[in-house]
């Protein structure tokens, strides 16, 4: 089963599942879970990671052969703390990819689009490949897709309430209108709602804490790397289009050329 | 714009009658709501009526916790700079008139109780003195911060009440968390707690969190001692104190804790006994009503029990800890605020954590993040 690979900024990717890393029950169950995920992709956020030492235990732990590290930048309020905390993570972690969150809000984790935007004018300029977490805000996307974003990451529903696509009728329009890969992040809870939005035509979907505190987070993951698979593979086979009503028995328009 | 007008609406009486009127119906109309609980769902959930649905809350506090937290738990440490104190509390180790032998910590005694912390991998430190503003005022914090800073992921101070013009200033040291607990809502009795000294200002107290929201603070931390009134009563307040505060300061995060009265040397024994079946539901009623709230829990609880409470709502809780500035490597005896009742190293601690099913989380800060 092979779907078209995944291209983000000179990045490319078989499995356009993305993993989030954080809340779960220990290290070896989030290394297992990713292996199983068949994902290539996985955020780590930089407040978890001991930045001044050799071995980090959560680094450790991800370094899996064709997985990439996309540090996030989980905890600023302010695109100037952003921009702080990206250098820091580069250096680091030793890479340009940055998933950009500024959540100012600590219940909802909603983020901040005004600070987001001067964040990625500011790190687009420095040469990362970032991937913004907003909300499903069409305008904003092309905004900061003009701006210098490797690809958007709208959100479904707010981050960890595994409610689905709440937001579909804007990730429509989203997924219709830009010119970057388009990822659904937040709010993604089964993997009926991975394929959904696949299905969608989203480019790639992050999920995290529906694998993370699952019963059984590595058969979990694995459900979702299915699932995301067998959506993409139905929108790359296009599917019949949904309708509302059934075909008229008698057409209007069988006259024509019959004279 | 301040919470004391919001708190003037509620008499401690009227806000004891809200909660001990509360029927079964109203436990369970608390416990089926989708969304966000008010505080009268918060008064049915510590009143007596809920008593019985015990259990249930329980499930749903662990569902709610997991769901937000995730299957990890936070550590932290406690480090004692001070037990100077020109307070009296009426049921604190550290009240002027005990006869303790005095320290306040310098910075080669500060350093060398970090080395012995780090060398057991923290980076969440909690700062502790008593109440001394000559010696161990805000110059003085101001220092230790800028020692400690680069030790540390995250810094948290529970110290006096301070004036906002001092937490800006400590914020721009690295301060990242205040813990302050009103101790009790009940303001005439307040008074006989907190006979003399700064403390003795209830208002001042009250205004407390207002003033760290306004001056940028990332983390506050709220709660009552339990021992002192009616626990449920006072719980209540809590409520209201921090539905009121996450309106206000929105970009704040907030921490409850649940200090319970310890035995400690020449001071008086807990007014109000709460039973550990109370403070299950105490803990369960807190998450019910915020899904969103760090619950945190110190080692003055023992061990069985802090086992046990891992699973039911806590978000932290500290490991190792030491109640007397200098215990972790400069002296072993005397000194302390109240008795440790778990006596576990912190490697032990994470050893239960992870047996449980959890990752026990050292790191979740940075300082870089302001």
């Amino acid at each position: 089963m092979k779907t078209e690979p995944l291209h983000i900024a000179g990045h490319t990717f078989q499995s356009r599942l993305f993993l989030g890393t954080g809340k779960f029950g220990s290290n070896q169950l989030m290394h297992d879970a990713v292996v199983a995920s068949g994902s290539e992709l996985v955020t780590v956020a930089l407040r978890r990671v001991r930045l001044q030492e050799q071995e980090d235990e959560v680094v450790s732990h991800l370094q899996i052969p064709g997985v990439k590290l996309l540090p996030n930048t989980s905890g600023v309020r302010t695109a100037k703390e952003a921009v702080l905390a990206a250098q820091l993570a580069r250096e680091a972690l030793q890479t340009n990819l940055l998933k950009l969150e500024i959540h100012p809000d600590p219940r909802y984790l909603l983020p901040d689009p005004i600070e987001t935007l001067a964040a990625t004018e500011i790190l687009a300029r420095e040469g990362f490949i970032i991937l913004p977490y907003i909300n499903a805000d069409p305008v904003l996307c092309k905004r900061l897709e003009d701006a210098g974003a490797a690809a958007v990451m709208p959100l479904g529903a707010p981050i960890g309430t595994n409610q689905g696509l709440q937001t579909r009728a804007m990730l429509e329009i989203i997924i219709e209108q830009s010119g970057v890969p388009v990822v659904v992040d937040a709010g993604i809870g089964a993997p009926s709602q991975a394929a959904e939005a696949m299905e969608m035509g989203a480019d790639a979907v992050l999920v995290n804490t529906a694998i993370a505190v699952a019963g059984d987070p590595v058969a979990m993951a694995e459900a979702f790397k299915l699932a995301t698979l067998c959506g993409r593979m139905a929108y790359e086979a296009r599917m019949g289009s949904v309708r509302k009503s059934a075909e008229a028995s008698s057409p209007l328009t069988a006259f024509l050329g019959q004279e | 714009m301040s919470f004391l007008p919001i708190f003037e609406q509620h008499s401690w009486e009227g806000m004891a009658e809200r909660i001990n009127g509360k029927q079964a119906a109203d436990v369970e109309r608390a416990l089926n709501k989708q969304g966000k609980r008010d505080l009268d769902d918060f008064c049915a959930l510590v009143s007596p009526a809920a008593v019985p649905y015990l259990e249930r809350m329980a499930q749903l506090s662990y569902r709610l916790t997991r769901k937000r937290f995730g299957n990890t738990t936070q550590l932290y440490i406690p480090m004692y700079l001070s037990n100077e104190c020109h307070n009296i509390c009426t049921y604190c180790g550290f009240s002027v008139h005990n006869k303790l032998a005095r320290r306040t910590l310098n910075q080669q005694q500060i350093l060398r109780e970090v080395e012995a912390i780090k060398a057991h991998g923290f980076e969440h430190l909690l700062l502790v003195t008593g109440e001394a503003n000559r010696t161990v005022g805000v110059d003085y914090f101001e220092q230790v911060l800028e020692w400690i800073r680069p030790y540390f992921a995250n810094l948290t101070m529970e110290v006096q009440a301070l004036d906002q013009a001092d937490y800006e200033r400590l914020i721009q040291k690295g301060l990242n968390s205040v813990l302050l607990y009103q101790e009790t809502y009940h303001r005439d009795n307040y008074r006989q707690y907190h006979p003399k000294g700064k403390k003795g200002n209830f208002v001042y107290r009250l205004e407390t969190p207002d003033r760290l929201g306004r001056a940028g603070i990332h983390r506050i931390g709220l709660g009552t001692l339990l021992g002192l009134e009616d626990w449920r009563t006072d719980a209540a307040f809590v409520a209201l104190h921090l539905g009121y505060l996450e309106r206000q300061y929105w970009q704040t995060k907030y921490s409850v804790s649940l200090p319970r009265l310890r035995p400690a040397a020449g001071v008086q024994s807990p007014n109000v006994e709460v039973t550990d079946r109370d403070f299950v539901q105490l803990i369960c009623a807190y998450r019910i009503y915020s899904e969103n709230v760090e619950i945190s829990l110190s080692t003055r609880e023992r061990p069985a029990f802090r086992d046990h409470l891992l699973k039911l709502g806590i978000t932290s809780m500290s490991a190792g800890s030491k109640t007397e500035p200098g215990g972790y490597a400069i002296e072993e005896e005397a000194l302390e605020q109240f008795e440790i009742s778990d006596e576990r190293t912190p490697e032990e601690v994470a050893a239960m954590i992870r047996r449980q099913g959890f990752e026990p989380v050292w790191k979740d800060w940075d300082s870089v993040l302001g």
